[in-house]
């Protein structure tokens, strides 16, 4: 065998090998784990190494730990900060099962007939291009400044993704699996249950994850301006304060909220669409 | 060109066997855009034959198939199987799609129930159960009757809708190129398994493809369709000796006869 003259006989066979990038070789946890230890140092560094940043802007990272413990102590031992943290997630959690209904309900009645399909889909498109937010006043007029306003306007937030992702998914089904079914002698009713939803449940729960985060921003941003007994109260009362690190401790446990939430949603897709197998990017839900 | 015993006779085979399925001057015009998809067709099925339509994209074949499974209602013209005129789907019509559409929640059992539940319901899908196995030991899947189809090849998940279409005995089995998503070794495979299942249940099959040789491989006759309107201009008789197998393909005589439809087709219809 003659090689070419730049090789020598004694170079190894493999001469191109496939490039592994260092993020792929280090496990997801210690990826994490070290962004925050990078974020974290350069906030010690810009708040109380170097003075960059007032601390009424910023407070430091030992400042703002100390201060969850204090909220912690208080939610563990159920003070009022539990309760209102419970307050907001009765809120969250009524206005989301109201959205499931409306937006099901609604969903159905567009991706199923004709007249959603024509006459009711561009109204529900028209109110969706509103800032819901606006609407607060309304529902604060209408129901008052106890928790039902703030359910109110959650699930009105929450309610739309909930609708369009039905509709979409009841569009699923291919045309070869709406002939099978018309063939087996299958109703309409047979059709829809035993077909297009199971379909459509993937994209159902794109949309209830998107109402998830939805229905959080809906309630806090209703405890904002409706007042309360709720953690969007109370943290509207410390940034009145000045005190930034409540703020910022409260807003991490309002996330675990939020984020519990997500995860139950996303475990509850894990459970039942099973045989969809489709990989995010990242593996994230 | 001469076609020496594969000329135009309407005689098949099975001509003396029993009618199943008769069409007569069926015609098809959408009333949307008044388009005659076809015009004065008319067709016989005899027990146990196995026919194929073949013609290029728009010749009607897909119309004409929605017609005879009671999906479509015609425009004119006498739609009769088993001396019972087809007014829409009915439990004796078997049908068979490009896609295995196998429903993903369900395993390769429940599937192949399907039609059972959803027209006698859960009872009656119980009761089936062992023929349900029975055919899927038929098409070689004995060992997946609790497999969901996500785990099933392309080729198997195909077999587990035979079995779909053979669970309620059906007096005729339609067929829209079945194998037309699958590789060419496993469709020619396949075909040869449906050749097999065929004979064996005696099946009456009315296949629609777009591929001459497949038409050829397992059909007793083949009617030539042309588009603009969509009518039958041929119907060719097979001869070739049954069983087939996968070895005529290369005989001269199959592929006289391929050329001879290719022929009919003329060349604008595989542009």
């Amino acid at each position: 065998m003659t090689l070419h003259p730049n090789l020598k006989d004694d170079d190894e066979d493999t001469l191109w090998v496939e490039h592994v990038a260092l993020i792929d070789s280090i496990p997801r946890w210690v990826a994490m784990l070290g962004l925050a230890i990078v974020v974290i140092a350069i906030w010690d560094l810009a708040t109380t190494r170097m003075g960059w940043v007032s601390p009424i802007i910023l407070p430091s990272p030992s400042e703002t730990l100390s201060d969850l413990i204090i909220v912690g102590n208080n939610l563990l031992s159920g003070g009022h900060m539990l309760t209102a943290l419970w307050t907001t997630t009765r809120t969250v959690l009524w206005a989301f099962l109201i959205a499931m209904g409306i937006g099901f309900s609604l969903g159905i009645l567009v991706g199923e007939t004709k007249f959603g399909e024509r006459a009711v889909m561009p109204y529900l498109v028209a109110i969706d291009t509103m800032p819901k937010v606006a609407f607060a006043p309304l529902f604060i007029a209408w129901l008052g400044f106890d928790i039902q306003s703030k359910v109110a306007l959650a699930a009105f937030i929450a309610t739309f993704p909930i609708v369009v992702s039905t509709a979409a998914g009841l569009y699923a089904a291919s045309e070869n699996e709406r002939m099978l079914f018309k063939s087996i002698g299958a109703s309409r009713l047979q059709t829809l249950i035993r077909l297009k939803l199971p379909t459509g449940l993937p994209y159902i729960f794109t949309g209830l994850k998107i109402a998830s985060v939805g229905v959080m921003a809906g309630a806090i941003t209703g405890e904002f301006l409706g007042g309360g007994k709720g953690f969007g109260a109370l943290i509207r009362e410390s940034a009145s304060m000045l005190d930034t690190p409540r703020v910022f401790s409260f807003i991490l446990y309002l996330s675990l909220l939020g984020l519990a939430l997500f995860f139950f949603v996303a475990f509850v897709e894990k459970r039942l669409v099973f045989w969809n197998k489709s990989d995010r990017p990242g593996g994230v839900a | 060109m001469t076609m020496e015993g594969a000329m135009t006779l309407t005689e098949g085979p099975a001509a003396h066997a029993r009618p199943v399925y008769q069409i007569d001057r069926l015609s098809k015009t959408y009333a949307r855009n008044s388009l005659t998809a076809l015009t004065d067709v008319k067709l016989t099925l005899h027990k146990g034959e196995f026919v194929s339509v073949v013609g290029s994209s728009g010749c009607g074949k897909s119309t004409l198939l929605k017609i005879m499974a009671g999906l479509l209602p015609p425009t004119k013209g006498r739609v009769v199987l088993e001396g019972r005129p087809v007014t829409g789907p009915r439990d004796d019509i078997g049908m068979m799609f490009q896609q295995a559409t196998l429903l993903p929640w369900k395993t390769t059992l429940q599937n192949v129930l399907l039609p059972i539940e959803m027209r006698q319901g859960r009872s009656a899908a119980k009761a089936a159960i062992p023929r349900a196995l029975d055919l899927l030991q038929l098409v070689g899947l004995g060992d997946f009757a609790n497999v969901f189809p996500g785990e099933l090849s392309g080729g198997m998940a195909q077999r587990a809708s035979i079995c779909r279409m053979l669970i309620s005995n059906p007096a005729v089995l339609l067929l829209d190129e079945p194998f037309s998503a699958l590789d060419e070794l496993t469709r020619d495979f396949m075909n040869m398994e449906l050749q097999r299942i065929c004979a064996e249940q005696q099946a009456t099959a009315f296949l629609v493809t777009h591929s001459l040789a497949e038409a050829v491989i397992l059909s007793d006759r083949i009617l030539v369709m042309k588009p603009r309107p969509g009518r039958i201009v041929e119907e060719i008789v097979i001869d070739l000796p049954r069983p087939r197998t996968l070895e005529m393909v290369n005989t001269p005589h199959f592929g006289d006869i391929v050329a001879h439809i290719r022929d009919l087709l003329g060349k604008e219809a595989f542009q």
